[in-house]
């Protein structure tokens, strides 16, 4: 391949400007290359963090899974004088709040995205969607405020009681609802999580009930079907898929959320029969130890606990992931 | 009853529950914003912003040092967070399209988007706090910038998914090489967006609390340097809402408002930028 200086002497002006061109287009290509390596350094950030976290807290917990092995995951104490840990009492309240806030939020999230797709009238549509949307975006810290302020007082004074009235004599679940009201505990922390999830789900439902074919759900109108069995025979079957990753990405947030549950579950560690007793989850223990805990067995408790959190949240929220993606038949959300 | 009214009454149940459930999450929301206007902007006075945070049991106070603390790290938070997320949203949309490490790099963001935030904090706790020996402003920017960035890659990605094929074209056409093609046509015609994108990240991170906890965690006294535990919004509500005191408490909850202003500010003001671009 001739050089610069060799063009030059050939004297011919064509070749120098196909000379100069050829050496624009390799720097251009060098630049390309770098370009694309560079930008891929970046995309690496996000795939190195996510390594990160499971090599450091792995690291952290071991002295802790030493020493207790797998049964850390069943034991039901907590104790800092004993130096004894288990994550059973901090893994039951995770769960079940979780599992109150699901039981609340599903059926809520499903009637907003009904009635925002279906019933709602079409000026409304908007702001309406975007209010709940704005509910997503209130930051945690202030829904564990006003539940702590706001909700729990009323809530001990005006529910309590009365569930424990209607629901305490009946076997089995009458234990959930004994003891005495004081507002804060398991099931306040569950009802105060629905609040926040609820606006999740309800944006990813309406979104995939809006990925309905007009024709399925016009053809069923046509043949007199109403409102509602259209939803249920038509919308419902078509994004059942999509539904359900909903409800998992909502889970996924309920697992992990730290402050609406630390300001509310009371921060008791042992496990109350009741639901209206006080609690712990994986999250609110870290919160309300970390920064003050032992070096030793009681910090890489923590990081166990961590972990724990870390790989069921991961677990579940690549299902919903999943889930979403296919139900939305496209790349995305 | 005969089958038809059935239907009708089924239906008509059906849609009623489901009015009954908006009006649920609209009452919510109203609930939770009456509250923290009616008890924020109580607590909103001259030294509210002046004053630096009082000591237990001292009457007034303010959130000087806290609101400094929080702009300051989410400043750095911004500074790292913009490039690294839109250069990575560059690559999964310009090159990443088929490749399978592109396709791992937008299944782990996605799931990032909604890791627990708390679990970012003990990352940074045992990668900057353990190694460096004490809690500091950096360190709370790191896990601000861990959860921040996965909005922003995403943002990027979908909204340079929407550039129309042919002006790519156009410019290559032109003999533009790719990167001038991604930053000066691409990135360029989606600008809005990905300030959108940017904005969205700082409203998300705004009222972050749990990874700072472990972090920068708090400073009861003014304090601008970043490598020295830092007071900031989230925590001081935290610490201050858990309190016996009842200034702490209010001062709690105009912290509360101010973030809550921030935010839902950030929030709508992203939906009119973006909604005047899609109509004009």
């Amino acid at each position: 391949m001739p050089n610069g200086t060799e063009s030059i002497v050939n004297e011919a002006t064509g070749t120098i400007e196909v000379d100069l061109q050829a050496r624009q287009v390799r720097k251009f290509r060098a630049q390309d290359s770098a370009f694309h390596y560079v930008t891929m350094l970046f995309a690496l950030v996000v795939l190195a963090a996510l390594v990160g976290i499971l090599i450091s807290l792995s690291v952290e917990a071991m002295p802790s899974l030493k020493e207790f092995g797998p049964a850390f995951l069943w034991t039901n104490v907590w104790s800092v004088p004993d130096d004894q840990y288990g994550a059973l009492i901090a893994i039951y309240g995770t769960l079940t709040t979780s599992f109150i806030a699901l039981l609340i939020a599903v059926p809520v999230s499903f009637g907003i995205a009904l009635f925002l797709t279906e019933t709602c009238p079409v000026p409304l549509r908007r702001p309406l969607g975007t209010a709940i949307e704005l509910l997503a975006g209130v930051p945690s810290i202030i829904y564990g405020i006003w539940g702590l302020f706001i909700f729990a007082p009323l809530f001990a004074d005006h529910v309590q009681p009365h569930l424990q009235a209607l629901l305490g004599g009946v076997p089995v679940i009458g234990g959930w609802f004994s003891g005495p009201p004081i507002g804060i505990g398991i099931l306040t922390a569950g009802i105060v999580l629905s609040l926040m999830v609820i606006p999740f789900i309800a944006s990813v439902m309406r979104d995939v009930f809006e990925t309905v074919p007009p024709i399925l759900k016009e053809s069923a109108y046509g043949v007199g079907c109403t409102t509602w069995e259209v939803v249920r025979n038509i919308v419902l079957p078509y994004t059942r898929v999509g539904v359900i990753g909903g409800i998992m990405l909502g889970l996924g947030r309920a697992l992990g959320e730290t402050m609406a549950v630390t300001f509310v579950i009371g921060n008791a560690n042992r496990i109350g029969a009741s639901l209206f007793s006080p609690g712990n989850s994986i999250a609110s223990t870290l919160a309300n130890e970390f920064a003050e805990a032992d070096p030793g067995l009681h910090v890489s408790s923590l990081f166990a606990l961590g972990l724990v959190l870390f790989v069921i949240t991961f677990i579940v929220l690549a299902i919903s992931r999943w889930l979403i993606r296919r139900g939305m038949g496209a790349e995305g959300l | 009853m005969d089958l038809y009214s059935l239907r009708i009454w089924k239906n008509r149940i059906g849609i009623g529950l489901s009015m009954l459930a908006m009006s649920f999450g609209l009452l919510a929301l109203l609930w939770i914003l009456w509250t923290l206007f009616s008890k924020g902007f109580a607590a909103f006075s001259w030294d509210f912003f002046t004053q630096d945070t009082p000591a237990p049991g001292s009457e007034g106070g303010g959130l000087r040092n806290a609101i400094v603390g929080s702009g300051l790290i989410l400043f750095f938070t911004t500074l790292v967070s913009t490039p690294v997320g839109i250069l990575a949203g560059i690559y999964l949309a310009e090159f990443g399209r088929v490749s399978r490490f592109a396709a791992a790099t937008r299944f782990v963001t996605d799931i990032m988007l909604s890791a627990p935030s708390i679990v970012i904090g003990l990352f940074v706790y045992a990668l900057m706090v353990e190694t460096l020996g004490g809690f500091s402003g950096w360190a709370g920017s790191l896990a601000l910038s861990l959860i921040a960035i996965p909005v922003v890659v995403r943002t990027t990605e979908n909204m340079l998914k929407l550039v129309p094929t042919s002006l790519r074209e156009a410019a290559f056409a032109v003999g533009a090489p790719h990167w001038q093609v991604s930053l000066k046509v691409t990135l360029r015609a989606v600008k809005a967006g990905v300030v959108t994108g940017v904005l969205l990240a700082i409203a998300r991170v705004t009222g972050e609390t749990a990874p700072l906890l472990f972090t920068a965690l708090n400073n009861q006294f003014f304090s601008t340097n970043m490598s020295e535990p830092m007071g900031n919004l989230p925590v001081v509500i935290f610490q201050f809402a858990m309190s016996p005191y009842e200034n702490w408490i209010e001062l709690a909850w105009g912290g509360a408002l101010l973030i809550a202003l921030l935010v839902l500010g950030i929030n709508i003001a992203t939906r009119i930028i973006f909604r005047t671009k899609r109509n004009g």
